[in-house]
Order: structure tokens, then C-alpha cells, then sequence
């Protein structure tokens, strides 16, 4: 099996396995509790807070521990949303292509009165940090804006729209779960305030995450009970669960230079690949994407049953077709990038883990070309544009 | 668990009566591009009985495979018959569909009866 669907999930790392398995033997005891045993929890609990910390150029008390992406994002919009409402600002700055943990928190937030502007991403799937600048006004208290796109990869300015926040004296937040410990991340010279991460993404356990943010910067809890988190998330801590992911971030980052180069090779040969196929184009920036993410539209066919038969040559990879999504938009994100619904539902995702060597990188392509080639050969909407009765569209 | 039943999955692996008729006398495409599914079939109608079908379409696996499945359905049934076809026999044949995809086995339908009109506008035959 070639396992294609990183930006999904990830498969734990066998460090981070003998860090959670250690622990639910060893420090099982409650971090709360004053007695050595309790404190023993307590203590690997800090030093994974430390660990995480040092990764992005926090200060360990920086580090809430969650569980997961989504809950960082909630509690990171709805903390600004409450600081800003105070003073009276109730406008937030995104952009359209957010994941949904983002999206549907601004909806929510919108219903209760808020203002949301979401800025374009245009075709190469990058936001402009000058429409960042003019979308703020003086009534904005958060821009959010995601580091790395999860569907197509683009990495985003992120310094440069932290220090248009900064210069604005607005809050800044970025859904950084596709790129911490994937890419670079200092929190001080990125100019971020409040970070989410999920430690899935990065060879670490599902339902496991955290958010940083920045000192001085008041949270609104979103979860009520005991003190645990300086008081800002009750529930007592996942303690295997937030070591193992400090195991898997330290692992992961440590690797980034040898991983990043190796994986840009294997990605543009992939993107060369397909690029072969006519009709068949690359979706998101060519340069400024992730080194693991590739994502093509195919035109005349769609995406599920392109899943499926790769499926059935063990390829496991992802799309944004309304069928593999349950409903019959496809994606928003390639949407957003103006890919009509015509082809947006012939997309495939394919985010390559460390380990792919440049064989399995030639089959991909092989099998993706195949496949392409057997659903064209009896789609009605291939033989209509093949016979110019329909204008194709890429 | 899987997707879809095993029957679903073999139709779609190998589809039936995929392609096109030359000479048929009986064509029918639902569905749009827009939504992800479009159904095209094909129907060579003889004696009041569908000799022949063949069929193509763009879309899921659930669509590829109920596409395939009614094509089975009707080969070589008198067109009375066919006239009868519902999307819930072409679910029922392929062992049920996941509810959300139940629209495929209606897009199945839909093109058989849509290829039925037309092969009454071309022979002014009522059926
Ligand atoms: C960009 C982005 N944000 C948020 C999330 C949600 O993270 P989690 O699954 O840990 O809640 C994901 C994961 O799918 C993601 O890719």
C-alpha cells in the first residue's frame, strides 16, 4: 500500500508509540495530584509543553494543550472575538479557503453579530498581504489566516500579513495544523499571536493538539471544570497523549531540512508526471505549496471513482468531489481558487509521506494516467468535449 | 467496512454493456456536469424488446455501478417491462446503496426512461 493521504492523517511514529505506551504503564497517575506519583504526570506533562514550545519559539506556558485542530481554532477565534466585542470591534478578517473548524466558527460568530470578511485567494491559492491590509479597519479584533492550505497545499505570507496585524494592533491567528513540523515556524519572527496544531498531522496520536498563544493574550475557555490548563481548559490532561505528540514534533522538525529537500524532488516529479496527462491541471501554486502536497483537476471525469480504482492499486489518496464529501458542493477550497464545479469535481489529492521512494512516486503517476485514461474512455462528458460539442475548460 | 456492498464494487470493477450503439434508436442523457453525475444511455429497440444497451457515464462509483446494473436489468426485455424499471430495483440489485447515494440508482432510471421517450419521438410508437 502507498499511503498518499498525509494531509489527512498520519501514522504514528514508532517513538511516539513507545512514548504513549511508556506512559499508560508508567506516569498514570493525575497531574493534579500532590503526591509524587501525581507529580511524576505532571512533571512529563511540562516537559512536552517545554519540548513543543522550544519547536516554534514559544515559552512553554505559551502551550494550551487540546484536543486537536479544530478545538484550537475555536477557542483561539472565539477568545479575540470576546476580547474584541469588549472594546466594541466586532469584525474578523479571514480567508475563503479556511478548513471548516474556521469557516463554520465565523458562522456562528456572524449569527451572534459578528462581521466576517473573507478575503479571495486567487488562482494561485495565496492570499495578498496588501488585501489583508485594506480589509482591516478599525473595528477588526482578529485576521485568522492558515499557514499551509490542507487541500492544496499553498503556503501562505504569514510574516508578512503578522506584521501588518502588529503595525494594525489586531490580533493574529493561524491554522498551522498542515504546517507545524512540516515547515519553518518561529512565533516571534512570524509576527503570530495565537497558533492551532494537531499532533495527527505530524506522526502523533489523533484527538491530540494545542494552541499557542501568545502571553498576555486572555482566553475564553471553552470547556468549564477544574484548574487544569491555568485554568483556560478543564479536564484532566491526556498526559501520553501530549508527550507523544512532543516525541513526534521533535522527531518530525528535526528531520524537516533532509525531509523538505527530498520531498520537493519527489513532488515536482509527481507534478511533471501528471502534468503529461492533457487536460489536467495543477491546482495552487507550482513553488510556494507544501513539499507533500499535489492536487490536480481532471477534466471528465470525477473524483470518488478515481479514488476507488486507485484504491484497487493500493494507492490511497483524496479528492474534493462533492461524492467523497457526502454533499454536492465539491470543495470550497477549489472553488475558491475558481475552479468551476465541472471539473472541481475531477480533483485528486495526493500529500506523500516522508518515506515514499521515487519508484512508488513512478507508479503513482502510471497508475493515475491509467485510471484517468479507463474513466475518460466512457464518460459522455470526455466524448462531448473530444468531439467539440462542449468547450474544454482546462 | 467498506464503501458500498461487494455487488456495488463489482459493477463498478467491471462494469456491463459499457459504450456506445451506433445505430440506436433510443437515447437518453440525465444529470449534469455541475453536480458530478451524468448518465448516457443507449438503446437498440427491436420488436418491442431492448436487443441491445450500452451505456456511459461520468461520476461516482455508486453512478458507474448503477448505470451498469440497470443496463443488466433491461437487456432483452420486452420495452413494457422497461417502461417499469425504478431506481429501487436497480438499489435492490446492486444490495442496497448508502442513502446519500441513492440518487445514482434515480439517474439510472432516469436515463433509461429519458432513452424510452426518445425512442418513441423516433418512431412515433407509443409504448
Ligand atoms: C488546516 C486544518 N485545520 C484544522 C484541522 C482539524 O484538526 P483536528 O482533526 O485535529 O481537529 C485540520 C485537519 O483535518 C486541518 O487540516
Amino acid at each position: 500500500m502507498i499511503y498518499a493521504d498525509n494531509a489527512a492523517t498520519t501514522k504514528m511514529s514508532e517513538a511516539a508509540i513507545q512514548t504513549m505506551t511508556a506512559l499508560f504503564q508508567e506516569a498514570w497517575g493525575n497531574p493534579s495530584s500532590l503526591y509524587g506519583h501525581g507529580q511524576e504526570a505532571k512533571e512529563v506533562l511540562e516537559k512536552a509543553r517545554e519540548e513543543i514550545a522550544a519547536v516554534i519559539g514559544a515559552q512553554s506556558q505559551e502551550i494550551l494543550f487540546t484536543s486537536g485542530g479544530s478545538e484550537a481554532d475555536n477557542q483561539a477565534i472565539r477568545s479575540a472575538a470576546a476580547l474584541g466585542a469588549k472594546k466594541g470591534k466586532r469584525h474578523i478578517v479571514s480567508t475563503a479557503f479556511e478548513h471548516h473548524a474556521v469557516l463554520h466558527t465565523l458562522k456562528k460568530l456572524e449569527e451572534e453579530g459578528f462581521e466576517v470578511t473573507l478575503l479571495p485567494v486567487h488562482e494561485n491559492g495565496i492570499v495578498r498581504p496588501e488585501e489583508v491590509a485594506a480589509a482591516i479597519r478599525e473595528d477588526t479584533c482578529l485576521v485568522t489566516v492558515m499557514f499551509a492550505n490542507n487541500e492544496i497545499g499553498t503556503i501562505q505570507p504569514i510574516r508578512e500579513i503578522g506584521a501588518i496585524c502588529r503595525e494594525k494592533g489586531v490580533l493574529f491567528h493561524t491554522d498551522a495544523v498542515q504546517a507545524v513540523g512540516h515547515l519553518p515556524i518561529d512565533v516571534n519572527a512570524d509576527n503570530i499571536d495565537m497558533l492551532s496544531a494537531s499532533a495527527h498531522k505530524f506522526h502523533g496520536p489523533k484527538g491530540v493538539g494545542f494552541l499557542y498563544v501568545r502571553k498576555g493574550i486572555r482566553l475564553t475557555n471553552l470547556i468549564e471544570g477544574g484548574a487544569q490548563e491555568r485554568g483556560k481548559r478543564a479536564g484532566t490532561e491526556n498526559v501520553p497523549g501530549n508527550a507523544a505528540m512532543a516525541t513526534a514534533l521533535r522527531e518530525t522538525a528535526s528531520q524537516m531540512p533532509e525531509t523538505t529537500a527530498r520531498l520537493t524532488v519527489i513532488r515536482d516529479r509527481i507534478i511533471r508526471g501528471l502534468s503529461e496527462i492533457p487536460h489536467a491541471a495543477l491546482n495552487g501554486d507550482a513553488e510556494r505549496r507544501l513539499p507533500s502536497n499535489i492536487n490536480f483537476c481532471f477534466e471528465g471525469i470525477e473524483g470518488e471513482s478515481l479514488l476507488l480504482l486507485l484504491d484497487d492499486k493500493g494507492i490511497c489518496a483524496s479528492s474534493g468531489s462533492a461524492c467523497t464529501s457526502g454533499s454536492l458542493d465539491p470543495s470550497h477550497v477549489l472553488l475558491a481558487i475558481g475552479r468551476v464545479h465541472d471539473v472541481a469535481h475531477g480533483s485528486l489529492r495526493l500529500s506523500i509521506g516522508e518515506d515514499i521512494t521515487e519508484e512508488e512516486a513512478d507508479y503513482i503517476v502510471r497508475s493515475v494516467k491509467d485510471v484517468v485514461a479507463y474513466l475518460r474512455s466512457f464518460s459522455p462528458i470526455w466524448r462531448d468535449l473530444t468531439e467539440g460539442k462542449k468547450q474544454f475548460i482546462l | 467496512m467498506a464503501l458500498y456492498s461487494e455487488k456495488v464494487m463489482d459493477h463498478f470493477r467491471n462494469p456491463r454493456n459499457v459504450g456506445v450503439i451506433e445505430d440506436a434508436n433510443g437515447i437518453g442523457e440525465v444529470g449534469n456536469a455541475k453536480c458530478g453525475d451524468i448518465m448516457k444511455m443507449y438503446l437498440k429497440i427491436e420488436d418491442d424488446v431492448v436487443q441491445d444497451v450500452k451505456f456511459e457515464t461520468f461520476g461516482c462509483g455508486s453512478a458507474i455501478a448503477s448505470s451498469s446494473m440497470a443496463t443488466e436489468l433491461i437487456k432483452g426485455k420486452p420495452v413494457s417491462e422497461v417502461m417499469k424499471l425504478t431506481n429501487k430495483a436497480v438499489a435492490e440489485a446492486l444490495d442496497g446503496l448508502p442513502a446519500y447515494k441513492m440518487h445514482c440508482s434515480v439517474l439510472a432510471e432516469e436515463a433509461i426512461h429519458s432513452a424510452l421517450e426518445d425512442y418513441q419521438k423516433r418512431t412515433g410508437k407509443s409504448i
